[in-house]
């Protein structure tokens, strides 16, 4: 089977919220030209009220597996690495071992926080430096661990991919939900936002707004915004609409970039330091809080920075006015 | 060959290139502000965002590379703002005292500040109460000025020396001094040349440098650098490597000082003993390889880090403190002058001179050779204090005592100076013959390890120029592996470039200007008849009437020694 073409087939997208499609990055790495390439399966979420890999490594780690294996025998001269975020490490270390057998997989207990997730940093990471993003291009498939071609993908990739392998790939996705049926679940991944609250039981009676594609990064959508899909990674926040302070709702945001970030670039280590502050004081000087968004998503470096700007935008928009 | 658009412009360029690069070709002004040349593209401070046709995102004009049809903007309202805000957010973090700066009010972020009209005072400072420290008494780091594009911990770490680090406090990450044992400043000062905030500047820069004209009671004596003859008058708008000797001499009269030698004529001296030392350790095949000891940096580097070396160090002092000797001992004498009545002050490109000073070892009688070091930088300042319009001075002569040096004594200022001089003196010595072609290219250039052969009589002798510390450290660490073997003689400056690029200098630094003050040491020496230091009539003179009449204090003033050192103190002021 050529898996390549059969991913295609699928279209299947990349799950860590880029969305990028998941046979392209394959193939750039399979036509790379060098002695040694790195696949690594990311496992490493760190993104507010997000669950799913865990979930997923718990209940499927032999689909995840499976999914490695295939990336192994699809591009030569390759090994991998399981990029494990601390605590899943100690969970599910002994489980993934026993199902890696002797195929050249290595488990690699994560480094730094939530930046440690992003693609270049784990590169960055994995050589022994400092847990900051690289400068793109080159691009992981270009040059990435050791300067070798690299494919990251998402546990979540890994998973569909080892699924496309069964032919029982439904073109589902996992969704990790807040509300008053916490949970991990897996729907077709065309539903609306909607009608995934609906289906799991998480849409609410009083009024709400939500928080779509992760638990700091997500935007927010008012109820009457949800006849759409989710935007990044599958994780939604259901807010009570007058029970929610929303200074509180930014502090904890600012407060998680602002320990987050690896303050190598200028507009997301002092922007979000003035966020903060604004916030901390209870003075938000709307101009100045617009600048700062603007410089944080236009010129930040990684994309920490540039998509930390829209919960912040889309609150105060919505929410606050 | 590509074409692109910038501003409506149709440019063609080749691939490869950055924006930056090509719109500089084009004289198309990006502001860069953490960029430098002698440092890796970092793309932090992100002022020079550029739009790209195409891209929702601005990109940084540094790092990103052109490619064919690509369309940038680089003046729109939008890419302005930007600029403006990521300013406003560097100066928050930016504690502003342009009064006493080692930029002078020269700095870009001032420039930008004014181009771009933002607000420094927008935001409080949120660094105000970062603490300043102070490594030994030579470098003071004020963390409040720090705009944390890291520049200094990348160059400190090029040195070898990462005494530069990056530690996470509270929710920020800091530079900060490192606390490992085994970690010391070398006082080199490459961090200041290479930080775009001010942070780092000598201790007591710009405070002290009165004191020369303070010294009521006492007889003032300047002596100023090889390299600062083609680097000081940068700080008055003349060109880079402006040749500037006389008129260095001038402005120190003009400051109403008593006498005035050339550091040029101590290296003369320098050399004819580091001469002597190669020659008998050659015949007696003892510590060899030879190393140079005239960089400070260099010197505490060994006894910190390769203390195995320090017998291979060449016990000949370095010219200012040779200089500052003869002056107290020779020059006093012959003038009748109480030697401690005499207040030596050395003009030099370096941070490290200011610590070399103060060693033990140097001392003859209880006196320092030495008694105060201002850099290049300190020395314009005071100019300016005192009204003195440096680029309209007319060319005068150092005093007669010590003469004129030779081209040898000239060279010491760029990287292979102190080799070259060291062979046309040690070669005539050991051969007996004349040697006429007394240009030894090989060693000369900004390549950082330069290794040369050279032939003298019927043996060939390998030699070693270093300048760049960390290339040091490397070379010695090969060479304490046996991968390295079978040298005579290694020259090791711990600055790129040697002294012409030191710590001490007016900024900015790029390898460029560096090439143009040291092609304008080979032009002096060049022009100059004396191009061998032990033919410099001075050097005869001084050895005939003194050296060679009272060897125990010609070993004084000629010879030093090293020890083992501990790490030095770092402390917060």
């Amino acid at each position: 089977m050529d898996i390549i073409s059969e991913i295609k087939k699928q279209k299947l997208t990349g799950r860590s919220g880029s969305g990028f499609p998941t046979a392209l990055k394959w193939e750039m790495v399979k036509k790379a030209k060098s002695n040694k390439k790195y696949i690594i399966c990311n496992g490493s979420e760190g993104e507010l009220k997000n669950f799913k890999d865990k979930f997923i490594l718990k209940k499927y780690p032999e689909i995840v597996v499976e999914g490695i294996k295939a990336a192994l025998k699809t591009i030569d001269h390759s090994s991998a690495i399981i990029y494990l975020r601390k605590d899943y490490y100690y969970l599910f270390k002994g489980r993934l071992k026993k199902l890696i057998k002797d195929f050249p997989i290595e488990i690699v207990k994560k480094k730094g926080g939530y930046l440690g997730g992003e693609e270049t940093v784990i590169c960055e990471s994995l050589e022994g430096k400092r847990p900051e993003p690289r400068i793109k291009p080159p691009f992981p498939v270009q040059s990435g661990l050791w300067g070798h071609p690299t494919l990251v993908n998402n546990v979540e990739t890994f998973y569909c991919v080892g699924r496309i392998i069964r032919k029982e790939y439904k073109k589902t996705k996992f969704f990790a939900i807040t509300g008053k049926n916490k949970g991990v679940f897996e729907l077709p991944e065309e539903y609306t936002i909607k009608q995934i609250l609906k289906e799991t039981k998480n849409y609410p009676s009083f009024k709400f707004f939500i928080q779509s594609g992760g638990g700091a990064m997500g935007e927010i959508l008012l109820s009457k915004e949800l006849n759409k899909q989710v935007e990044g990674i599958g994780c939604l926040v259901v807010f009570n609409a007058e029970k929610t302070k929303p200074l509180a709702l930014m502090k904890e945001w600012a407060t998680f970039f602002s320990k987050e970030n690896c303050d190598k670039c200028t507009p997301c280590r002092e922007g979000m330091y003035r966020i903060s502050e604004m916030i901390n004081e209870g003075k938000i000087d709307k101009k100045t809080l617009k600048e700062i968004l603007i410089v944080m998503e236009k010129t930040s470096l990684c994309p920490l920075g540039k998509n930390a700007y829209r919960p912040f935008q889309t609150l105060i928009k919505k929410v606050i006015l | 060959m590509i074409e692109i658009i910038i501003n409506g412009k149709r440019i063609k360029t080749e691939k490869g290139k950055t924006i930056a690069q090509v719109a500089k070709e084009n004289r198309i002004s990006i502001p860069l502000l953490c960029y430098h040349s002698d440092l890796k593209i970092k793309a932090s401070c992100r002022v020079c965002v550029v739009e790209i046709k195409g891209d929702k995102v601005f990109q940084p004009a540094c790092s990103t590379k052109v490619s064919k049809g690509m369309e940038i903007i680089t003046d729109s309202k939008e890419v302005k703002n930007a600029r403006k805000t990521n300013l406003e957010l560097l100066f928050s973090q930016h504690k502003e005292e342009c009064s006493d700066c080692v930029w002078d009010g020269k700095c870009d972020l001032l420039k930008l500040a004014k181009e771009y009209k933002v607000g420094i005072n927008k935001f409080k400072d949120r660094k105000s109460k970062y603490p300043v420290y102070q490594f030994g008494n030579s470098i003071q780091f004020d963390s409040s000025k720090c705009i944390d594009c890291r520049n200094c911990v990348e160059v400190c770490h090029n040195q070898g020396v990462d005494f530069l680090e990056i530690k996470e406090r509270g929710s920020f990450f800091q530079i900060v001094p490192s606390k490992k044992k085994d970690r010391d400043c070398v006082y080199c000062g490459q961090c200041l040349t290479h930080c775009p905030a001010g942070a780092f500047e000598a201790v007591g820069e710009f405070e002290k440098i009165e004191k020369p004209l303070k010294q009521k009671d006492k007889v003032v004596v300047f002596q100023f650098a090889p390299s600062i003859r083609t680097s000081v008058g940068e700080e008055f708008g003349l060109p880079y490597g402006k040749v500037v000797t006389g008129q260095i001499v001038s402005a120190i009269k003009a400051l109403g000082v008593d006498k005035i030698f050339d550091t040029s004529v101590g290296a003369d001296f320098t050399t004819a003993s580091e001469a002597e030392e190669i020659i008998s350790r050659i015949k007696e095949s003892k510590n060899l390889p030879i190393l140079t000891s005239c960089c400070p940096s260099w010197v505490k580097f060994v006894e910190q880090k390769f203390p195995e070396f320090i017998p291979n160090l060449s016990t000949t002092r370095s010219p200012q403190s040779i200089l500052g000797g003869l002056i107290k001992t020779y020059w006093a004498k012959k003038e009748g002058i109480n030697p401690k009545k005499i207040f030596v002050v050395s003009v030099m490109p370096c941070i490290a001179k200011k610590f070399e000073i103060t060693r033990p070892q140097l001392r003859i009688k209880e006196m320092r050779p030495v008694d105060l070091v201002l850099t290049t930088r300190e020395f314009a300042r005071l100019l300016v204090k005192r009204n003195i319009d440096f680029a309209k001075l007319k060319n005068q002569k150092a005093d007669d005592a010590f003469g004129s040096p030779s081209g040898a004594g000239v060279i010491y200022g760029a990287s292979g100076g102190v080799m070259e001089s060291a062979f046309r003196t040690a070669y005539e010595k050991l051969t007996g013959k004349k040697l006429q072609n007394v240009d030894f290219k090989d060693v000369r250039g900004m390549k950082n390890v330069k290794e040369v052969k050279i032939k003298i009589g019927k043996e060939t002798k390998k030699i070693a120029i270093i300048n760049g510390l960390g290339f040091a450290k490397n070379f010695f660490e090969e060479l304490k592996a046996g991968k390295r073997k079978g040298y005579t003689c290694i020259e090791v400056m711990a600055c790129p470039g040697g002294c012409i690029g030191g710590g001490g200098q007016p900024m900015p630094t790029s390898e460029e200007i560096r090439k143009k003050r040291a092609e304008s040491l080979y032009n002096i020496d060049k022009k100059i008849r004396i191009r061998k230091a032990h033919e410099n009539p001075v050097v005869k003179e001084v050895y005939k009437e003194f050296l060679n009449k009272d060897k125990k204090l010609a070993h004084k003033v000629l010879h030093t020694s090293y020890n083992k050192k501990l790490k030095g103190t770092v402390k917060r002021v």
